[in-house]
């Protein structure tokens, strides 16, 4: 558009223009036409703003897929917890909040939710919910919970923009805008309703990375505290700024190894680290943790290698003599190794300094996990990626992923190197952990944009120097034009204007395949509250499944206020927030043994269960049960993490013992104790009764497709209170005990 | 309910004789009726009042007994002016409490104006229309699943009243024949579903002998122990009225669990006593319908509208059977137009008072009636007893808050489903109000990015960086001049291409020359412009960075030039000497090839400056 006018002469070829005055006399025209148009810049400023614009709205509004397919509302586990929080944190002020003590989760010990959990997402989203108030919007704090994640989805677009701006240019910048407005792999974490830590976090780490970077590039101490801040706010929301404070470090010795180190690199490095520990130190749930435990030992050795590295700088230019300073710096750097090491060796001795946690270690190797924390194994969202879900979340990124970093690495410089590692790190975390895909998205999305926005600028300004030549008019010039331009190769690749064109179709039908493909993802996939179900019927229409609902209400309304209700730890913040019931055990894993010991009870015989029922004051027993819809995760095909869990802290309780031949089976082949524990008979009771499908057997099992074995389930000690209208959820009451003569 | 069935099985007989004070009054014939076919106790009872006396009487007495006034919802008492009136014509006449002297205290009493007072000899037929809620009592108290719920009703086989009555029958109609036991009294026979008691003739006044039947019903007991109706105007045209419902089963509790396998098998046998549906007829036209409850929406609702009505079907979670709880909300809008109306300056609402559901007690009714902000003088005219309140309620983009009538009625039962207005005074220009809120709001908005752009924010305005900042975008203004000037040399380059061109296929040499030196003098008037900018950039320290680029630029600009002036001279004497086409060519061909080279080298350096 703007370049158009700078070659405004007329080419007109049948004039016989031979006055100068004519020629002359074009020229003011076309300046006056100039007058009238905006600028070059401010049409480029133009467009770049309304791109944003267009591309913030378009983050937003693709999030809104599951309030409009199924409703507003709260989604899955954790995001329940958030919830309840925010609504404590709007309903009694933030001092209330920062103390308190909550006895209706982890009966009898009580949950200190203050010091337990990290607090920006429910500060931001009271923040919000107060500043509408202030605006006079009266909103509730539902809508705001709900869509707290898409809005900082949009905002995280922005920084994206910015930041591919500082790596690249301001193209890749918005091409990266773009890609990680629609990426499955933030959506899955960030629809509208999708209330969890992620939400916010993302938009804090890339924030944090993006002002950590301006910091370096510019050496300027506002940018190095903007991004202490940026670090402090991603403390406050998710125990994912692990990651920041052990890549940060990791980089600046990667610059100091291929000596890139400047005075811009100390003063980022030193500030932020500084000020983010101490900002960081505010947070109740991480306290000391930066100078006590080991996984942020890491930025701390750094910062004292990057203040004997100034110093043997300030020793070398005093001393004159490089013999003397090779001496100096030996002695030093023994010294400092020695001393760091002694230190480092006396705190973990002394247990001052925390070994690596077992969630840290299982990040390292992705075995460990299996082998010694079963807790965190048994999490779905834990397990090692699958080659699908990379292909499902990244698409087209996987395969421009590479090509960003050819682009990086041909243009390297303290920016590029930074997102080529948070790239190559992020990237083996993602393949650890299903849910760290979640933070390879921003470097995918950051570095395809640079591929993207590269290749099309090339291929772009090859048409447009084909144009160009094509007005000499001599066909050999061009000829002669690309023999001769062998110095700039990615200017002209040996092939002509139409295959640029070609390639440049191609990658727009690429990109809008990624477009297609993300928009589906989004509607069928990741737009699922998974607290209603939904399924096609026979004729094609939607059937509801809100067994979870039915139950949880039930709960809240027809049981006494102090009940205590068992159930796996999955169902524990859901009861609390939509059941207003106290749980014993609920997603905030904390005390394994706990948990064990709610394993152990369902995994027992009757009698014993209920011992130990008695024991933790238990009201009702809840269990999810999918036999009759076919809902495969339901409690029956967790129940061997229930076992091994048990089992970890209760050796009485054996995982061969549920097995026949190393195999799970719940039909007639199964092993006795499987057959008669507690979590077979809640699940199955008066199930045989019950004829599933038409042309089975009653008692006829869908989620596994058998025919259960025990169909004639007696309790004793437990009492059927409610079922679901689908037999999703299962409540049942336990008796208080009979009397004795 | 130790209470409740002390008094069921306590029989008392008053047979006090306050003769000095009501003799003159006689009931002379006396029919009452008691529907007991839901949860809710309906009486009619037909009375014809016969004055002896001599003394003219304006006012008669009724009473109740206390346990059942406590649980009296709905109280009209009509003239029935024969059978060819119809009910809707006849008016209600006024009711007060009143306490007479030497009573006995265990009674209350109501006293009715008559609409003309009775002298001597005259009568008037009366029409008392009672309704009782909680009058049923389940026995047993727990059921199991399976059971069907049997209650008790217990009321007098005689009228009570402070009036001699002549002859009077009762009779009691039941739900289903199914009657488990009744009191049998002389002339006493269970008919179908009705139960007939009398006639009996001259029962002194206070006579009370208890009749107790136990039967059963399985109507929903349906009990909203707290409704809160929430109706909000909006002068934009629509009203929205919200109810938030708190429902109980008020019949016999559940007790031994619940099986879902034997719900769903056989419903109305294995869970007779439950229900699973609440119909609401809506008004007609109402849109926006929705059902929810705390934890988000109800999927179980069916709406079926016509022009006449709009019934909603709302099924709760889960089944309610005997003690079960529930609460959700309701909600819709309604065309304002249809319910709003303007008299004498004032506006008013006129909107029906009670729950659009069907058969539904509720223990404790609040309607708040949520006027639009600026509205005054607001006034509530309800057909029956009602306690008023204001308070005042925040909503979107609302600064004063907008006033709300709060009207709470305790015991509510279809029965007061009436219409009711509300009369307010509200200025069409509030309207504006909030819009304009708005517009200003994002007026400021803008202006204040506007003021943002263009405002100087630097706080010291003599600081190296701020002076490089200024220099720097002096610099790339003078880089931005220099493009444009150096793009122009190019365009005459082209031009000059042209004339070559034109020169080859007309052969006028002569216009040929012209353009150069039109081209020429051109050229070194750019120059002359383009020296200013580079002797700038030249003194500045900002540029240092750029102007080896600016300054190779203008060099191979000017390489250009004199190697295009080359060219055109050396064309333009070969056609001259008359040489041949493919002559000049090969002539030329080497000064060609570095021209385009040139070019190359000219806009990628330009494009670099471009992205600088």
């Amino acid at each position: 558009m703007g370049g158009s006018t700078h070659q405004n002469t007329p080419v007109s070829s049948t004039a016989q223009v031979s006055s100068s005055n004519n020629m002359k006399a074009d020229l003011p025209f076309s300046f006056s036409l100039k007058t009238f148009k905006l600028k070059t810049k401010q049409q480029e400023l133009l467009i770049r703003v309304t791109i944003l614009g267009l591309v913030y709205i378009l983050a937003f509004i693709t999030r809104l897929f599951s309030v409009l397919r199924y409703e507003s509302m709260i989604h899955e586990f954790d995001p329940y917890f958030n919830y309840r929080t925010t609504l404590f944190l709007t309903e009694n002020g933030f001092y209330e909040f920062w103390n308190w003590f909550d006895s209706e989760s982890w009966y009898p010990l009580g949950r200190i939710i203050g010091g337990t959990l990290y607090p920006g997402l429910m500060v931001t989203a009271a923040l919000i919910y107060w500043t509408l108030r202030f605006l006079r919007f009266a909103v509730h704090i539902r809508e705001v919970c709900v869509l707290t994640a898409p809005f900082f989805a949009s905002n995280t677009t922005i920084v994206a923009y910015f930041f591919g701006k500082e790596l690249w240019d301001s193209g890749a910048g918005l091409v990266a805008a773009a890609l990680i407005a629609i990426c499955p792999g933030y959506i899955s974490r960030s629809v509208a309703g999708s209330y969890d830590n992620e939400g916010v976090a993302i938009f804090a780490l890339l924030l944090t990375f993006y002002l950590f970077v301006k910091a370096v590039n510019t050496g300027s101490l506002a940018w190095a505290l903007a991004s202490a801040f940026g670090y402090f706010y991603m403390v406050s929301a998710w125990g994912g700024y692990v990651f920041i404070i052990n890549l940060i470090p990791l980089y600046v010795l990667v610059l100091l190894i291929t000596g890139r180190y400047s005075m811009r690199l100390y003063v980022a490095y030193n500030c932020m680290y500084v000020l983010g520990m101490l900002l960081a130190m505010q947070i109740q749930f991480v306290g000391f943790q930066h100078v006590q435990s080991g996984e942020h030992m890491a930025a701390m050795g750094v910062f004292f290698l990057m203040q004997v590295f100034y110093f043997l700088g300030w020793v070398k230019h005093l001393l004159s003599d490089t013999k003397l300073f090779q001496a100096f710096l030996r002695v030093t750097l023994t010294c400092t190794i020695g001393l760091g090491g002694l230190a480092l060796g006396v705190g973990m001795a002394s247990g001052y300094i925390s070994p690596w946690t077992g969630r840290f270690y299982s990040l390292l190797d992705p075995t460990y996990a299996k082998d010694h924390i079963p807790i965190i194994a048994s999490v779905s969202e834990h397990q090692p990626t699958a080659w699908s879900s990379f292909m499902f979340d990244f698409h087209i990124l996987l395969f421009l992923f590479p090509a960003g970093l050819y682009f990086c690495f041909k243009r390297l410089s303290d920016t590029t190197i930074f997102i080529v590692m948070y790239g190559l790190t992020s990237m083996y975390f993602a393949s650890v952990m299903v849910r760290l895909i979640l933070v390879a998205t921003p470097a995918m999305c950051l570095i395809s944009g640079i591929s993207v926005s590269a290749t099309l600028k090339n291929l772009t300004s090859l048409i447009r120097t084909k144009n160009k030549t094509l007005h000499t008019g001599s066909s050999k010039g061009t000829v002669s034009a690309k023999a001769s331009s062998k110095a700039s190769f990615d200017q002209s690749p040996p092939f002509g204007k139409k295959t640029a064109i070609a390639l440049l179709v191609g990658a727009f039908y690429l990109l809008s395949q990624y477009a297609m493909h993300c928009t589906w993802v989004t509607s069928e996939a990741y737009s699922s509250p998974s607290i209603v179900l939904a399924a096609r019927g026979a004729h094609g229409d939607r059937i509801i499944f809100d067994d979870y609902r039915e139950a949880y209400f039930w709960l809240r309304q027809n049981t006494p206020q102090d009940a205590k209700v068992m159930s796996w730890w999955d169902y524990g913040y859901q009861i609390t927030a939509m059941g207003n019931r106290t749980v014993i055990v609920d997603n905030n894993t904390w005390n394994n043994t706990h948990i064990a010991t709610v394993g152990r009870a369902m995994s027992s015989y009757e009698d014993e269960a209920y011992e130990i029922m008695r024991s933790l004051d238990v009201d009702y027993v809840l269990v999810v049960f999918g036999g009759v819809t076919g809902y495969s995760s339901d409690d029956i095909n967790k129940f061997l993490w229930m076992v091994r869990i048990g089992g970890g802290v209760f050796p009485v309780i054996k995982e061969p013992d549920y097995l026949v031949n190393g195999e799970y089976r719940v039909d007639k082949g199964a092993a006795p104790k499987m057959l008669n524990c507690l979590m077979y008979k809640l699940s199955y009771y008066r199930f045989g009764e019950l004829t599933t499908e038409y042309g089975k057997p009653p008692g006829y099992d869908r989620a596994r497709g058998v025919e259960i074995g025990n169909k004639d389930v007696k309790l004793h000690h437990l009492e059927e209170a409610f079922t679901t209208s689908n037999w999703i959820v299962r409540i049942y009451k336990v008796k208080s005990p009979s009397n004795r003569w | 309910m130790a209470l409740r069935s002390a008094h069921l099985f306590f029989f008392f007989t008053i047979t006090l004789l306050f003769t000095s004070a009501f003799s003159n009054l006689v009931l002379s014939k006396v029919e009452r009726r008691i529907d007991l076919t839901s949860q809710i106790v309906r009486t009619i009872s037909t009375l014809k009042v016969e004055n002896e006396g001599p003394d003219m009487i304006s006012e008669v007495l009724l009473c109740f007994p206390d346990y059942q006034a406590e649980k009296l919802a709905f109280f009209l008492v009509s003239p029935n002016e024969g059978k060819g009136k119809s009910k809707s014509s006849t008016t209600s006449l006024p009711v007060q409490g009143v306490k007479p002297e030497g009573m006995p205290s265990s009674l209350t009493f109501y006293s009715v104006s008559l609409p003309k007072g009775l002298s001597e000899g005259e009568n008037i037929i009366l029409d008392v229309f009672a309704v009782f809620t909680h009058s049923l009592q389940p026995f047993p108290e727990q059921i199991t699943q399976a059971d069907s719920q049997l209650v008790l009703f217990q009321d007098s086989a005689y009228y009570l009243s402070p009036y001699e009555v002549k002859i009077q029958s009762l009779s009691v109609r039941l739900p289903t024949p199914r009657v488990e036991s009744y009191t049998k009294l002389q002339n006493t026979k269970l008919v179908d579903s009705e139960i007939k008691y009398g006639p009996y003739e001259n029962i002194p006044a206070f006579s009370y002998e208890v009749v107790v039947v136990h039967y059963e019903n399985n109507r929903p007991f349906a009990v909203a122990r707290e409704l809160v109706r929430e109706i909000e105007i909006s002068h934009w045209g629509n009203v929205q009225i919200t109810e938030h419902y708190n429902l109980v089963h008020g019949g016999a509790y559940n007790k031994g669990g619940f099986s879902r396998l034997d719900y769903q098998a056989r419903p109305h046998v294995r869970g007779v006593s439950s229900f699973r549906h609440l119909l609401a007829r809506l008004p007609p036209r109402a849109h926006s319908v929705y059902y929810r409850d705390e934890i988000g929406n109800i999927s179980t609702s069916h709406l079926r509208g016509d022009s006449r009505k709009t019934e909603l079907e709302l099924e709760p979670r889960y089944p309610m059977f005997g003690g079960w709880k529930t609460s959700f909300t309701i909600g819709y809008g309604l065309p304002l137009q249809e319910y709003l109306f303007e008299s004498e300056g004032k506006r008013f609402l006129n909107i029906s008072f009670g729950s659009p559901m069907q058969e539904l007690v509720i223990d404790n009714l609040i309607v708040k009636i949520v006027l639009p902000e600026g509205s005054s003088d607001v006034s509530v005219s309800v057909p029956f007893s009602v306690k008023q309140l204001q308070e005042v309620k925040y909503s979107h983009l609302d600064i004063v808050g907008r006033p709300v009538a709060v009207l709470e009625r305790k015991n509510a039962v279809p029965e007061h489903n009436m219409h009711f207005q509300v009369y307010y005074k509200f200025s069409g220009l509030s309207l504006l109000r909030e819009p304009l809120m708005l517009i200003s709001g994002f007026l400021f908005l803008f202006i204040s990015c506007i003021i943002y752009m263009h405002a100087d924010m630097s706080i010291s305005k003599s600081s190296a960086s701020y002076l490089a900042k200024l220099q720097w975008d002096e610099v790339q203004a003078a880089i931005q001049q220099v493009q444009n000037i150096i793009n122009r040399c190019l365009g005459v380059h082209d031009k000059l291409e042209t004339s070559l061109r034109d020169l080859s296929r007309t052969g006028d040499i002569q216009a040929c020359k012209a353009a150069r030196k039109a081209a020429d003098s051109y050229l070194k008037e750019l120059a002359k412009d383009l020296r200013p900018f580079l002797t700038f950039l030249q003194s500045c320290p900002q540029a240092a960075q750029i102007l080896p680029k600016v300054e190779e630029l203008v060099a191979k600009v000017k390489d250009i030039e004199e190697k295009l002036m080359l060219k055109n001279i050396m064309v333009v004497d070969s056609y001259e000497k008359k040489s041949g086409g493919r002559e000049i060519e090969n002539k030329v061909a080497a000064l060609q090839q570095k021209l385009t080279t040139l070019r190359h080298e000219v806009d990628d350096i330009l494009e670099v400056i471009d992205e600088i």
